[in-house]
């Protein structure tokens, strides 16, 4: 007998027809374990169905969940065809959980009712889609009114958060501003001078990266790395004070979270744009000079003449103008994203993404109805 | 300390709220008088939290009116509404500490926003603020830096920092020790009997409903409503519904427990 409980036993579930009273037996014994191999109900009844059901231990020993699924498919199974399903001969624990999990049901595929139809699928996002627009023009007009109070009563506002916030899009982004901006000079030069020299005319390279970095280049790829870094550390540490029920603390003080929070944001991302935007621009001509100074064989002192000669004041504002939109799509979107953050860690993680994108795509839109704007007005 | 004859401080008149299409809370109507401090109390997932969200400007009922001092707070217009803000303090489950600020800050704050005092002056009441609540010397450390039951009494501090006429608290002693609870349940008397303050507490704490609770208001999922009202001893002695008594009682038999499992899962039968 000892060795028997020592060692482990193959479950076993054996089938017994012809007792007395019209019932079968199924004896079942050794240990049900859920990782090892344990006997179906199905296999076990074969085509024995016209009989009642009594289910026996016959040396049964360490039992799990297993032992209690193949009893409620028995029980199921029996309820199915109508048959009495006998288990009093079972241990009194056993039993118990049988009790428990009477009502449970296994689960079931998805119904026909829930697979919903198209229409309803295309209204609800037409409604959600409705909502969110909502929301979003009702922030951008707060925003709005926000300003417009800040420019009436210039005291009440936080400036020093603003400045503080400042420091960190200035500071934060500076070196990958610089490293990006100097290499997109050096990229287009090349791919410039490629072209160039087949003609004598790689003098004209300071003109075509003068052009391009300030018109295009320089406000966007600035902007872009400001959307990625600063848009979401906006988003990212706007939507944890929400989780953290920190928006709502300042709600019920009566305080609007829009100038308290997306304001500051804002106006320090929008101030500081054009300055990365310069920034970016002057790294941008310096890799073009690099380039041309060690590869063409044009001095830097004619590289800085032709791009004199070609790049005007307006070419450089008109990058400049463009930078400040960018920089109020980046912190729109930023704070957007934050302050309707979902209450969870997810809902974090998802408006940092949501924020990055929505800051590019808007970045990429207002680009393309500046350029439109420009082409129309001739600068 | 209920008293009828004078106007409620909080009259909650057939609110009905809940979240997109779902009702959690239909046609409920309560009132808090001066002084009162008050349990809403119920199961997980009953409206306590949505009810108390209501009542503090979170949450946008349905229908019906949440009226402050006879003041309707959802019928109020923005400069009314701020009035009313001014009225009341939160202490958050998760308290809600600015984590970016001190804890001078974060009590200064409400202060810094509606009152016009001088520098001097907010350094000197949010020293008194913190010491009202056991956190003196605390002004410079930041919420991180603070034991759970330290974070409690500064957001504590913080609620009170506009000497408001009603606080509410949010699952008070929630994730605290049994100690560190009745510390709590210690300083919320204190802050009631001292300041007048009249407070409404969102707990399951049955301990400390026992200990404080002037008068209980249960909430119900099914009902979604209240189900029952009146001092936590007047409910356990007279109320016959099952589910009041299964809730406040605390002695209920438990199943018995015997020494020798009876065999289970993974047991030898």
């Amino acid at each position: 007998m000892p060795e028997a409980v020592a060692r482990d036993k193959t479950a076993t579930a054996q089938l017994q027809a012809g007792a007395p009273g019209g019932e079968c037996q199924v004896k079942i014994g050794g240990d049900w374990r859920l990782n090892e191999r344990v006997p179906s109900w199905n296999s076990v009844l074969q085509n024995h169905i016209a009989m009642n059901v009594r289910v026996v231990p016959d040396d049964l020993g360490k039992w799990d969940t297993s032992l209690l699924l193949f009893l409620v498919h028995g029980r199921k199974w029996c309820a199915a065809a109508k048959r009495d399903f006998h288990v009093e001969a079972l241990p009194e624990n056993l039993q118990t959980l049988l009790r428990q999990v009477e009502n449970v049901d296994s689960p079931k595929p998805a119904s026909k009712a829930a697979i919903q139809s198209n229409w309803v699928l295309a209204a609800t996002f037409a409604k959600k889609l409705a909502n969110k627009t909502r929301e979003n023009i009702s922030f951008v007009g707060e925003c709005t009114l926000g300003i417009v109070s800040l420019a009436r009563h210039p005291r009440g506002f936080r400036w020093m958060d603003c400045v503080v916030e400042m420091q960190r899009c200035w500071a934060s982004s500076l070196p990958i501003v610089s490293l990006v901006s100097f290499l997109v000079g050096v990229i287009l030069a090349f791919q410039a001078a490629i072209q160039l020299q087949q003609y004598g005319a790689a003098v004209f390279v300071a003109d075509l990266v003068g052009l391009s970095v300030v018109r295009e280049m320089g406000p966007m790829m600035a902007a872009v790395i400001m959307a990625g870094g600063i848009g979401a550390a906006f988003a990212a540490q706007l939507g944890n004070m929400k989780v953290d029920e920190e928006i709502d603390a300042l709600e019920t003080l009566g305080i609007s979270t829009v100038d308290f929070l997306a304001l500051p944001r804002l106006l320090a991302v929008t101030l500081m744009m054009p300055f990365l935007a310069l920034y970016a621009n002057v790294l941008g001509f310096l890799g073009g000079m690099f380039v041309s100074a060690t590869m063409l064989n044009i001095p830097a002192a004619a590289y800085w003449i032709e791009t004199q000669n070609r790049v005007g004041i307006s070419d450089v504002t008109s990058g400049l103008i463009k930078s400040v939109f960018f920089g109020l799509a980046i912190g729109l979107a930023g704070c957007l994203r934050g302050m309707k953050c979902e209450r969870s860690a997810a809902g974090v993680g998802k408006a940092t993404t949501s924020a990055v994108v929505t800051g590019i795509l808007m970045i990429v839109i207002a680009d393309a109805l500046f350029a439109l704007i420009f082409n129309v007005l001739g600068i | 300390m209920k008293n009828n004859s004078s106007a409620p401080v909080i009259e909650v008149k057939h609110l009905t709220c809940g979240y997109g299409e779902t009702v959690v809370l239909q046609d409920v109507s309560f009132a808090v008088h001066a002084r009162e401090l008050i349990f809403v109390i119920g199961g997980s997932g009953c409206g306590k939290s949505t009810l108390l969200r209501c009542l503090i400007g979170l949450l946008k009922p349905f229908q019906g009116d949440v009226a402050y001092f006879g003041k309707s707070f959802i019928a109020a217009d923005a400069t009314q509404r701020r009035e009313i803000l001014k009225t009341f303090g939160v202490l958050y489950q998760n308290n809600a500490l600015w984590s970016s600020m001190t804890l001078a800050e974060n009590v200064s704050l409400p202060l810094e926003e509606h009152t016009s005092l001088s520098p001097t002056d907010l350094e000197e009441i949010v020293a008194l603020k913190l010491t009202e609540v056991g956190l003196s010397g605390s002004e410079e450390l930041y919420p991180a830096e603070l034991s759970g039951g330290m974070k409690k009494r500064a957001a504590l501090a913080r609620a009170l920092a506009l000497d408001p006429a009603i606080v509410f608290f949010d699952e008070p002693s929630e994730g605290l020790d049994p100690i560190t609870s009745r510390e709590m349940d210690r300083l919320i008397l204190q802050v009631r009997d001292t300041l007048g303050t009249t407070m409404v507490i969102v707990s399951h704490q049955l301990s400390s409903i026992f200990r404080l609770a002037d008068r209980v208001i249960m909430l119900d999922r099914e009902t979604k409503g209240i189900i029952a009202e009146g001092t936590p001893a007047e409910l356990v002695a007279a109320s016959t519904d099952p589910r009041v008594r299964d809730f406040l009682n605390q002695n209920e038999a438990f199943p018995k427990r015997t020494n020798q499992p009876s065999g289970g899962v993974l047991a030898h039968s």
